[in-house]
């Protein structure tokens, strides 16, 4: 990975370059207009936190198992990357509904359980850094929770009525949307990737510092 | 006969005048076709916020957000990084 990370980092901040370009070209959708441009990053930026959210919970599920650091370090990685894009879709969703629905924010169902999914994860990363000893597996059964919520966001648009499109809208999308909207997935997954593998090494790290501070007290 | 016509003529004007103010009575009020002028106090956002402005607001909070968080890493990995080399000096001064 160390190998492909610079590579792969040129490549992610290229196709960020491209992505304006691109949703530029995107026809405009027939009753929302401009406004409908922010879905290229907003739906990425979703599924990047849905993705975010299982890894953590298969992480912290890992470690509670098998006991293993490493998948713990990586949970916690993946627990901050799932609040970070868990901000950027809640902030520029409501920029989307002000114009598509003339409101900055419903309470309905998959918003506010998006929400409640943000806060879960924030939870996590709360009770990592203020729990103190013993606080790793309490916070990784609080991601498994949270993993196993992702599935309910999800189909959240397609069991109740709500105002957020349904999950029809990206199967169906229109050749013009498409590709634009693809393109963008793919930079927001390659983002995370990277995102996730620099996280990771940083908890690694400070492992590795905490055991030598153990060696000095001894 | 002569004498009564005066009276008649009265009684008829008194007649007409009584019956078309109650005629004029029974009509709706008409509103002034405007009152006065209303200024602007607030108009709904809705027509005050152009699209542009909220697809850009939009995504240029993302690329904050996704270059910060990157900027964030890197600082604070270049922190454990020297603070892992310092220790290390330490323990090897220590050694010796």
């Amino acid at each position: 990975m160390r190998k492909l990370f610079l590579p792969l980092t040129i490549a992610a901040a290229g196709m960020f370059m491209a992505a304006p370009f691109l949703i530029d070209g995107a026809p405009y959708e027939s009753t929302m207009g401009l406004v409908q441009k922010i879905f290229y990053f907003h739906v990425p930026s979703a599924m990047t936190m849905f993705v975010s959210a299982v890894v953590c919970g298969v992480a912290s599920t890992v470690y509670l198992f098998k006991g293993r650091p490493s998948a713990d370090r990586l949970a916690v990685a993946a627990a901050e990357l799932t609040s970070v894009f868990g901000v950027i879709v809640l902030v520029t969703g409501p920029l989307w509904a002000r114009k598509a629905w003339g409101v900055w924010w419903v309470w309905d169902e998959r918003i506010t359980s998006t929400f409640v999914l943000w806060l879960i994860f924030n939870a996590y990363l709360l009770l990592r850094k203020y729990g103190g000893a013993g606080s790793e597996k309490l916070a990784a059964g609080l991601a498994v929770f949270g993993m196993a919520n992702v599935p309910f966001v999800y189909w959240s648009v397609n069991v109740w009525r709500t105002l957020h499109p349904k999950t029809t809208v990206v199967p169906t999308l229109k050749a013009g949307m498409r590709g634009p909207f693809w393109f963008c997935v793919l930079a927001f997954l390659l983002f995370y990737v990277l995102a996730l593998s620099a996280r990771a090494r940083l908890e690694s790290r400070r492992a590795e510092l905490e055991e030598l501070y153990l060696d000095i007290e001894e | 006969m002569k004498r009564w016509w005066p009276l008649r003529l009265l009684g008829t004007i008194v007649l007409a005048l009584v019956l078309s103010s109650s005629i004029a009575a029974a009509q709706p009020p008409t509103a002034a076709a405007q009152d006065g002028f209303v200024p602007v106090s607030r108009t709904a956002q809705q027509e005050t916020i152009p699209s542009a402005r909220l697809v850009m607001i939009a995504y240029g909070f993302a690329w904050v957000m996704l270059i910060g968080y990157l900027w964030s890493i890197w600082t604070r990995i270049g922190k454990v990084e020297r603070e892992l080399h310092d220790v290390s000096r330490r323990i090897k001064a220590g050694g010796r």
